[in-house]
């Protein structure tokens, strides 16, 4: 289990982003975290994968304090990050370099194949788009089996079709060994796609507003009415925590909506 | 899906007819830049040829291709050679390791950085041929003082090239290499020299510039030997031919060992996105 108790974080200049945010994540559990822009969601997703540290307040994974990145934590970040100069393969065999070559080289084939780029093994990162990067980004995460993986606005720089393919792919990938995943983002339907639970954060100090479980069975169809209802609510929430009114019906529904920021 | 086929079939066309002019464009470039140094020294040579002019000032380049095979002929020009890509070699290398170094250290240490950074900037104010009187006072007339100069030349492009690649390395890379905790070697190893790898091998190119251009002037100062030594021989013989001969060898040899750093490095770089390639070098 992933504990979060009080986390504060404020910055040198005196900023502060994030007041006494607490929270326990289940292992294997999905979180989504929403909220208003500068609310403080990365600087708790740093605060979590040990890069950053919490001014007060703990972060404990398995009753194991987290002050530094840990091997069970892994992080993918808005931008794929690939290392320019190794290869896809290399890139992804990054977090394994401890292995011997032979069982790293296996490991490294099974991963691409399973994001569906074995043929791109050799590739530069530069010759990949950004769907592929971001692929590539997530296998490379995943290899090392973490136990708990942060997402920071991953899909966020992606096309709406290539989005919809890659949150289907991360369940997909999920399912395969059930890490905790605690993903940021801006958009209310990728957060009721994914999430089992949304926390909806406020801003100035950053901090948890709101709640909303999310009790729906997968594969979620994202044309049930059941599916808008939650995606409803979470819009609400998200309004009331930057104390806007709450939208009325139709306007949910709009197509520009959906997306949030 | 389906509909991308048309698509693809219009963009085709043009693009095919893009690349026509491209690929001329790949070998007349060159050719172009060679139509006025050959035309000039064709125009010259025809010149002398009919003797409008008698080329003793301004020698035509049959003359000076006699005189560097006459040179190679006796045995001089190897001695001449051996001896100037010694000095720039030693130099280079001297340069090149102190460069590296103190770059290394400016760059990955904020309290050296402070500390050494300014002192560094302000020799390199200094014009590095104010050095000479110097060095030759403390390291005599011989190859040490000559080597030194050398080494100056070329350790401030090296130094301020590995220094200005350190800082300005991608911190969202560098944080890579946190989220899988590598210590502070393995943080060097894996990110920071590949990562600095492409400034580096720009900064010894140029390093390797200024240390041709400080042979030139270490070796008009007083040598016996080497190719400096042949212009300032043809000088005070009044030899213009060998003097053209020295220039030729050296714009030779200057590109030649440029080219080799380049080769050298290609294997390193290739995962670059490179302009240069695009551009169908
Ligand atoms: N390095 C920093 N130094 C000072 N203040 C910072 C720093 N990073 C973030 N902040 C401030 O902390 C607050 C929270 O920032 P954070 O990046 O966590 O927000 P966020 O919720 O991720 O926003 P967004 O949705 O736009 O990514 C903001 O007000 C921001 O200005
Ligand atoms: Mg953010």
């Amino acid at each position: 289990m992933l504990a979060l108790e009080r986390v504060s974080k404020t910055y040198p200049n005196g900023a502060q982003a994030l007041a006494r945010f607490s929270a326990d994540i289940r292992q294997g559990e999905i979180v989504a975290i929403i909220g208003g822009s500068g609310c403080g969601k990365s600087t708790l997703l740093r605060a979590i994968a040990g890069l950053d540290r919490a001014s007060s307040g703990t972060v404990t994974l398995d009753d194991e304090a987290i002050a530094s990145p840990h091997a069970k934590i892994g992080i993918i970040f808005q931008e794929p990050r690939l290392l320019p100069w190794l290869s896809v393969a290399d890139n992804i065999g990054f977090g394994l370099a401890e292995l011997p070559a032979m069982e790293r080289r296996e490991k490294v084939a099974r991963a691409l194949a399973r994001v569906g780029l074995a043929d791109k093994a050799q590739a530069w990162p530069r010759e990949l788009s950004g769907g592929q990067a971001q692929r590539v980004a997530i296998a490379r995460a995943l290899v090392p089996q973490p136990e708990v993986l942060l997402l920071d606005e991953p899909f966020s720089a992606l096309d709406a079709f290539t989005r919809r393919d890659l949150q289907d792919h991360l369940l997909d990938l999920w399912a395969d060994t059930r890490p905790t995943l605690i993903l940021v983002t801006h958009d209310v339907d990728e957060a009721v796609v994914l999430a089992d639970r949304v926390l909806v954060m406020r801003p100035r100090p950053g901090r948890l507003f709101d709640q909303i479980e999310i009790n729906l069975g997968r594969p979620r169809d994202r044309n049930s009415p059941l599916f808008e209802n939650f995606k409803r609510s979470v819009l609400t929430s998200l309004d009331r925590s930057l104390d806007r009114s709450v939208p009325d019906r139709d306007a949910t529904q709009g197509p520009g909506q959906a997306m949030w920021w | 899906m389906i509909s991308d086929a048309p698509v693809l079939q219009q963009t085709s066309e043009p693009a095919e007819r893009a690349a026509a002019p491209s690929r001329l464009s790949r070998y007349a470039g060159p050719a172009l830049g060679l139509v006025l140094p050959v035309t000039l020294a064709v125009g010259w040579e025809l010149v002398v040829w009919f003797g409008w002019s008698n080329g003793r000032l301004v020698p035509p380049p049959s003359r000076v291709f006699a005189t560097i095979t006459e040179l190679a002929r006796s045995g001089e020009l190897v001695r001449h050679i051996a001896a100037t890509l010694w000095r720039v070699g030693l130099g280079f290398a001297f340069g090149v390791v102190a460069g590296t170094l103190l770059g290394a250290i400016s760059g990955y240490w904020s309290l050296a950085r402070r500390l050494l950074d300014p002192t560094v900037q302000a020799l390199r104010a200094i014009p590095s041929l104010a050095w000479v009187p110097l060095f030759i006072l403390w390291l005599g007339i011989f190859e040490t003082s000559k080597i030194a100069l050398i080494a100056v030349g070329v350790f401030f492009p090296v130094y301020l090239g590995v220094m200005g690649a350190i800082l300005i390395v991608d911190r969202k890379i560098v944080e890579v290499g946190r989220t899988f905790r590598l210590s502070g070697f393995a943080m060097i190893r894996r990110i920071l020299l590949p990562a600095v790898l492409p400034a580096y091998v720009v900064s010894l190119r140029v390093g390797l510039g200024l240390g041709w251009m400080f042979v030139v002037a270490a070796e008009l100062i007083g040598a016996s030997e080497g190719l400096g030594y042949l212009l300032l021989d043809g000088q005070q013989l009044g030899k213009p031919a060998q003097i053209l001969a020295a220039i030729v060898i050296f714009a030779i040899l200057g590109k030649l060992t440029d080219w080799l750093i380049e080769v050298a490095a290609a294997p390193f770089l290739r995962w670059q996105d490179a302009f240069g390639r695009a551009k169908g070098a």
